[in-house]
């Protein structure tokens, strides 16, 4: 989850919620003094969506697969799709008006208020830093059954290796080497392009010879209830495909390249995803592959090709790698932007001397990544990153409606209006019920931790942290007075 | 509303904010962690048990015991796997306190975001200017 690192006039080396801070606080005059260039294409926000999400092609989708079978899964994937086609058109009309960096936290400060938004923040930094730690897991996993498949004397301790992706990529993050668009355009191409060899390799016009779907898919082990409760992880092929959306200030224009690039994004991921699922269901026996970390490069060794199991190692560790990369980048400054709007301690708030860095809130969640990450199931840390993006969408459907009361159509300028209003919410609440639904199937307990975090949260910021935050200072769009107010 | 003195607020020490610091990262241990380390949360399973396990009995045709001797796996290593499943049976009052409590936190969180948006929208467009 990467989020670009924008070409501007003086903000250069400035984070993008680095800029939203500064440019909240600066007078009218100095504020164009901070304005981020606007040289994105369609193209850019494509590829920033894509990059974001192709690691989830490579591990934790087939997750779905041990809840409801593959045909499950293959289901839950296209209804999965559905949801977040919603969630794209709406993020792109309210994304492209709120054309502030910070993403979904700002446009919560100024649609819904600042509890909502204190929550939205919460989200953005538990599903990255949860998303981090699976990275971390698989990447530790993976090296451990290459060695193995190497056949190397001795044992891999994968902890070691999990560790040292959280440090050395927190490390980088906290002297500012972040991944660029660029390298990240590389990785996620090589990626990519795995997939597309393995599909290819796993020729497909012959069926029967590589892949055999006839013999392992194993029709629906839980009946219909397996479709339902496969839409848990069905999620996990394009979480996070909203990011693209974060680059609103840095499109020359929002109201073409957000929607289009967004939804070229979308149809890229939904092709990925059948083709992963394809390749993968024919290769291996449902119970192995809902259960398996790895499902992509356990393909490639399946097929019996040296040269395909290198290429998807990788492949799985560059997407892996560059994910956790972008996660801790994206974490740190949502948390930073929440301590310098005094949400959370004004001391994470703070920037490195040298590095330019929010360099504290980086370190801050190191402890925590390596603590879920040698000790947690991969199961579970992504459904706590799911469930902090479900909790996001379910805001986006009822924040839009406000949006449109609060500011109807006519009264101020829109980057793009997502046409069908109020059908995308609506499909998108109902779908989101339905995942809240999956995941209690099996995860429960899980779901319930999840709400008390939230909620004693949101106790804690009503009852004593709220006091440190200074009112008016939290609008800053060039809006008239919301409708009603 | 015109006039109205924009909210001042209070300065937190350095140790306020320490406490705030580590009362988060206790809230993740506790509410997110510990249920994880008590084995309380995740993986609603049940598992079967098969004796002296085969392919056969297993319920894997040969080309998933093919499938799953290339992965390394004989049929005692894999029996764990194959005999775990979820366990999907769950009661209608446990379903409708989970709907309860998400319904119930997005209401408080709209009704109280709403009571605090109307002091930033009051603040920001009648407050007085801040020299």
């Amino acid at each position: 989850m990467t989020t670009i690192q924008p070409t501007a006039e003086r903000v250069s080396a400035q984070p993008p919620a680095e800029a939203s801070a500064a440019a909240a606080q600066a007078p009218p005059t100095a504020h164009r003094k901070v304005a981020l260039l606007r040289v994105l294409g369609p193209g850019h926000v494509w590829a920033l969506g894509v990059g974001i999400v192709l690691v989830g092609e490579f591990m934790g989708w087939n997750f779905a697969v041990g809840k409801g079978g593959a045909v499950a899964a293959l289901a839950a994937c296209w209804l999965a799709g559905i949801l977040y086609t919603c969630v794209a058109m709406i993020d792109s009309e309210i994304t492209s008006t709120v054309a502030a960096a910070g993403g979904q936290y700002a446009q919560a400060k100024h649609i819904i208020g600042p509890l909502a938004a204190f929550n939205v923040g919460l989200y953005l930094v538990m599903a990255y830093t949860m998303l981090e730690v699976s990275n971390a897991i698989v990447a530790g996993d993976l090296i451990e059954a290459f060695a193995q498949s190497l056949g190397l004397e001795g044992t891999v301790d994968k902890r070691a290796f999990m560790v040292l992706t959280v440090v050395a990529l927190a490390f980088l993050n906290y002297r500012g080497v972040l991944a660029t668009l660029t390298l990240n355009l590389v990785i996620t191409s090589a990626a990519f392009a795995a997939i597309v060899v393995l599909f290819v390799a796993a020729q497909p016009w012959a069926p029967g010879a590589v892949l055999k779907h006839e013999a392992l898919l194993g029709g629906l082990p839980y009946g219909s209830l397996g479709i339902l409760a496969a839409m848990h992880f069905g999620l996990w092929f394009y979480l996070g495909i909203e990011g693209t959306t974060q680059a609103a200030e840095e499109v020359r224009s929002p109201a073409r390249a957000l929607p289009l690039g967004t939804m070229t994004g979308m149809m890229t991921l939904l092709i990925a995803a059948t083709l992963t699922w394809y390749v993968c269901s024919g290769l291996m026996p449902w119970e192995y592959l809902g259960q398996a970390v790895t499902p992509l490069y356990d393909a490639a060794r399946l097929t019996g090709s040296r040269w395909l199991e290198l290429f998807l190692f990788l492949g799985t560790l560059f997407a892996t790698v560059a994910s956790a990369n972008g996660c801790i980048n994206d974490a740190s400054r949502a948390w930073f932007a929440m301590g310098r709007d005094r949400y959370m301690p004004v001391w994470f708030g703070a920037v490195h001397p040298t590095y330019r860095t929010p360099y504290r809130a980086i370190v801050f969640f190191v402890p925590i990544a390596i603590l879920f990450a040698v000790s947690t199931p991969l199961d579970q840390t992504i459904t706590f990153s799911i469930l902090s993006g479900l909790l996001g969408y379910t805001l986006m459907a009822l924040s839009i409606v406000l949006f449109r009361r609060k500011w109807p159509l006519g009264s101020i300028q829109r980057g793009y209006v997502h046409p069908l209003h109020p059908l995308p919410a609506a499909l998108l609440l109902i779908l989101c019920v339905v995942t809240y639904l999956a995941v209690f199937l099996g995860y429960g307990t899980q779901l319930v931790a999840m709400m008390t975090f939230y909620i004693t949260a949101s106790a804690w910021f009503v009852l004593h942290r709220y006091k440190y935050v200074r009112r008016g200072d939290q609008f800053t769009m060039p809006w008239p007075k919301p409708r009603g107010y | 509303m015109a006039g109205r003195t924009p909210y001042e607020p209070p300065v937190q020490s350095v140790v306020g904010q320490i406490v705030d610091a580590v009362l988060m990262l206790v809230l993740v241990f506790i509410t997110l962690y510990l249920p994880l380390l008590l084995k309380l949360a995740g993986g609603g399973t049940t598992a079967t048990a098969t004796p002296n396990p085969t392919w056969e009995s297993l319920g894997q045709n040969p080309t998933m015991a093919g499938q799953w001797e290339k992965l390394g796996f004989t049929p005692e290593k894999a029996a764990g796997i194959i005999g775990t499943r979820f366990d999907y049976a769950f009661n209608w009052s446990l379903v409708a306190l989970t709907a309860a409590i998400i319904v119930g936190y997005f209401i408080f969180m709209f009704r109280y975001s709403d009571r605090e948006y109307r002091e930033v929208i009051a603040e920001h467009f009648d407050g007085t200017p801040k020299a």
